[in-house]
């Protein structure tokens, strides 16, 4: 691993809002929302981090802003990681799609859109794919109740 | 003619009932359907190949057209998306038919208690045998195929009374 | 005896991303989610145009059994069983990637032998997997044999790993901090048995398959992918590797005991579904390789390490002395605490990288489990490959690809 490559993009990193820290191996940038795209884009063109992992939500329903949107990036030049943390809220629970720079972020955005109701602005199909057209209610909420069923099929006696 | 058809003493006719007769017919001539869905689908991949081999039960050969098969597998977790798709191949298949729940999942929702996993095939659609294991081993697999060729023999088979 | 209820129709659960042909001779098919040729259960909406498919929509999630939900409801412990039906054909790597970002999160270091032991069964298991993916797509297109040849072998190792963990699919054998226990008698011994019957075994395989004509003829040039291209979707592991590129986590962010491993990272040429088939063969053929080298450097000593944050103590300790009978209620009611924080771990596994995402709040309980699933994100990029080839060649593509349900759809 490259740790003086992630110690530049520290540096790099740092300020517009942002606070990059390092945590178990990777960097983990906190950046408020509207500066996820430009962060993403030089990731990607400056740095070579190439590879869009993973993005998934965390949903703390204590708090306000409510949700943690995260994102995993990976260099398959430098083979070190990258954490982007943003935060939105109930009421607005919106951001934006890396659709025109990773295809795989098609159908990770797709699921969390699913799970948490996270919208993502420029991804246009948001339809359902881990759920069913017609459920109702994001199952990874905190106040969705676990065993809360919604059956397609009526049930026999 | 030559020998052979002449008529020779010793049975010449043998005397059972209709019921038994058909009834072991039936039991060995099971053509399933796989449903395979999930881990179960392991298992279900050993038991039709070598080692413990399911033709010896006349239960080999998988048709992949409900309306040829005579023994539904749901072979794994049955999800709520999936739970229509299930009906309907299931209404798809002609009578008679047999339905069978390979492991917890299929049987009973498994360790799966929530808001996605259907909790046992048997809320919509009538079941023969339940085969529990998570997954189940392959010689209760067997067993349970045995138990349904028992039921299948002791059963009464009215479809062809009239004309039979 | 069962008339559908007049009322009742039964409702579509997905909605396809186009209901119309783009051309006046195009058919629209849906193959799937309960067809011979997608094993597990996966849909692919497709418009053709005689027998090209010019247009793919792929859905999954009929799989979708809560996992990242009901991790909620457990205690750290009692969660690895639902680990181990992500990825179940070699559930004892979704184990110890699992166990390994809860150690990492509590800061608990492994010992010797069990990082030895760990390595092997991963390696035990990836064969496992490679020849439950090489079988299930040979049969899809047709060569019995070879199923039944690799069937063999795989029942071979099922009923070795029961001899170790006592299940011969879900597993459940990692622990947080160790193993559920250490090898018994003659373990180690069976195991060369099965690597040299494995050798005879896939030697046939080879023999039959790759200058078998019709097999060349169905895999060569089908399903084309370009490096680029594949990273740009997402994908990883064997599918990435037949491009031409060799990355793998094993070599690249060396865990476990792979950095004092000697291996080979195997590549293809063009991407193809030959590719695909011929480097998760020779995959095999390194593992074996490895798990040679790991019996000759495992270690003596304990599997668990002795942290009572996290490790069961002594059963008859349990019975006789009240510190460690508070100790074990502990850990089985409250569950190990886990200190506050995030984690993501990512290990090599049969498909890819499996990435576990942790975070916790403190407690015995997980705030958020969620797995970065290899096959999830293949699916995603599937439609590349489906694009512009035949019908028929779904199945072969399909087969390579090594879609599994449970790890696909959670
Ligand atoms: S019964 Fe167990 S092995 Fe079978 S599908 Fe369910 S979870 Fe998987």
């Amino acid at each position: 691993m490259d740790q003086g490559l992630l110690e530049r993009l520290r540096e790099r990193l740092d300020g517009d809002g942002r606070e990059p820290v390092f945590a178990h191996g990777l960097l983990v940038v906190q950046l408020p929302r509207e500066a996820l795209l430009d962060t993403v884009k030089l990731l990607k063109d400056a740095f070579g981090f190439d590879l869009f992992l993973d993005v998934t939500a965390i949903d703390w329903p204590q708090r306000e802003p409510r949700f943690d949107v995260v994102y995993h990036f990976y260099s398959t030049r430098d083979h070190v990681r990258v954490r982007l943390k943003t935060t939105v809220t109930m009421a607005d629970p919106v951001v934006d799609s890396l659709l025109d720079h990773y295809g795989s972020a098609h159908f990770m955005e797709r699921e969390c859109h699913d799970m948490f109701g996270i919208v993502f602005r420029g991804n246009a199909d948001l339809r359902p794919i881990l759920l069913y057209e017609g459920f109702e209610g994001h199952p990874l909420r905190k106040d969705y109740p676990k065993e809360r069923e919604q059956p397609l099929v009526r049930y026999r006696e | 003619m030559n020998q052979v058809h002449e008529k020779s003493s010793a049975f010449e006719y043998l005397t059972t009932r209709k019921d038994d007769l058909v009834g072991w017919a039936r039991k060995f001539s099971i053509f399933p359907y796989p449903f395979v869905t999930a881990c179960c689908a392991m298992e279900f991949m050993s038991v039709s190949s070598t080692m413990y081999d399911t033709d010896r039960f006349g239960a080999a050969l998988p048709r992949f057209s409900p309306r040829q098969s005579d023994l539904l597998m749901v072979v794994g977790t049955i999800t709520h998306k999936q739970a229509p798709i299930l009906k309907k191949v299931y209404e798809q298949m002609c009578e008679p038919k047999w339905v069978m729940a390979f492991g917890v999942c299929a049987t009973s929702g498994g360790f799966y208690q929530n808001y996605a996993a259907l909790q046992g095939i048997d809320k919509i659609i009538p079941v023969d045998v339940y085969i529990p294991g998570c997954p189940p081993r392959p010689e209760s697999v067997i067993d349970g195929i045995m138990q349904l060729q028992d039921k299948i023999a002791n059963a009464s088979h009215p479809i062809i009374n009239e004309k039979f | 005896m069962t008339m559908r209820d007049e009322e009742q129709t039964l409702p579509n659960p997905v909605r396809p991303a186009f209901d119309r042909p783009s051309t006046e001779d195009g058919v629209i098919v849906s193959i799937g989610p309960s067809h011979p040729a997608t094993h597990g259960t996966l849909q692919i909406i497709a418009e053709l145009s005689g027998e090209r498919v010019v247009r793919a929509d792929v859905h999954c999630g009929y799989l979708h059994r809560g996992f990242e939900k009901e991790c909620e409801a457990h205690t750290w412990h009692t969660l690895i069983p639902f680990v181990d039906r992500l990825n179940y054909c070699s559930a004892l790597m979704n184990n110890f990637a699992y166990c390994d970002a809860v150690e990492t999160l509590m800061g608990v270091e492994i010992t010797p032998r069990t990082r030895y032991l760990r390595t092997l069964l991963a390696e035990y298991s990836r064969i496992a997997d490679h020849i439950t993916c090489i079988a299930a797509s040979v049969m899809e297109m047709g060569a019995m044999t070879a199923f039944l040849y690799l069937m063999t072998i795989r029942d071979y190792i099922y009923e070795h790993l029961a001899d170790l963990t006592g299940a011969r699919v879900t597993y459940s054998y990692g622990r947080i901090g160790g193993l559920a226990n250490d090898l018994p008698e003659g373990w180690i011994k069976r195991l060369e048995e099965i690597l040299d019957e494995y050798e005879v075994y896939v030697g046939r395989i080879h023999g039959l398959l790759d200058r078998n004509r019709i097999f060349i003829d169905r895999t060569r040039d089908v399903g084309v992918l370009t490096t680029e291209e594949a990273i740009h979707w997402g994908f990883t592991g064997p599918i990435l590797r037949s491009t031409g590129v060799p990355r793998d986590l094993r070599k690249d962010t060396p865990y476990l005991a792979y950095d004092e491993l000697d291996f080979e990272v195997p590549v293809g040429i063009k991407g193809d579904n030959y590719d695909r088939y011929f480097v998760r063969m020779r995959e095999m053929d390194e593992s074996v390789y490895m798990i040679r080298q790991l019996i000759e450097m495992l270690p003596d000593g304990p599997v668990n390490v002795d942290d009572r944050r996290c490790t069961f103590p002594e059963k008859d300790l349990v019975y006789s002395e009240i510190e460690s009978l508070i100790n074990h209620f502990k850990l089985v009611i409250d569950g190990p605490q886990v200190p506050a924080g995030e984690v993501y771990r990512a290990h090599e596994a049969a498909n890819g990288e499996l990435g576990f995402f942790l975070v916790s709040d403190g407690s015995g309980t997980p705030h958020r489990v969620h797995v970065r699933a290899p096959s999830f994100v293949h699916m995603g990029g599937l439609h590349r490959l489906l694009e512009g080839y035949q019908l028929a060649d779904i199945v072969s593509t399909f087969g390579t690809v090594n879609m599994i349900g449970g790890e696909c759809d959670r």
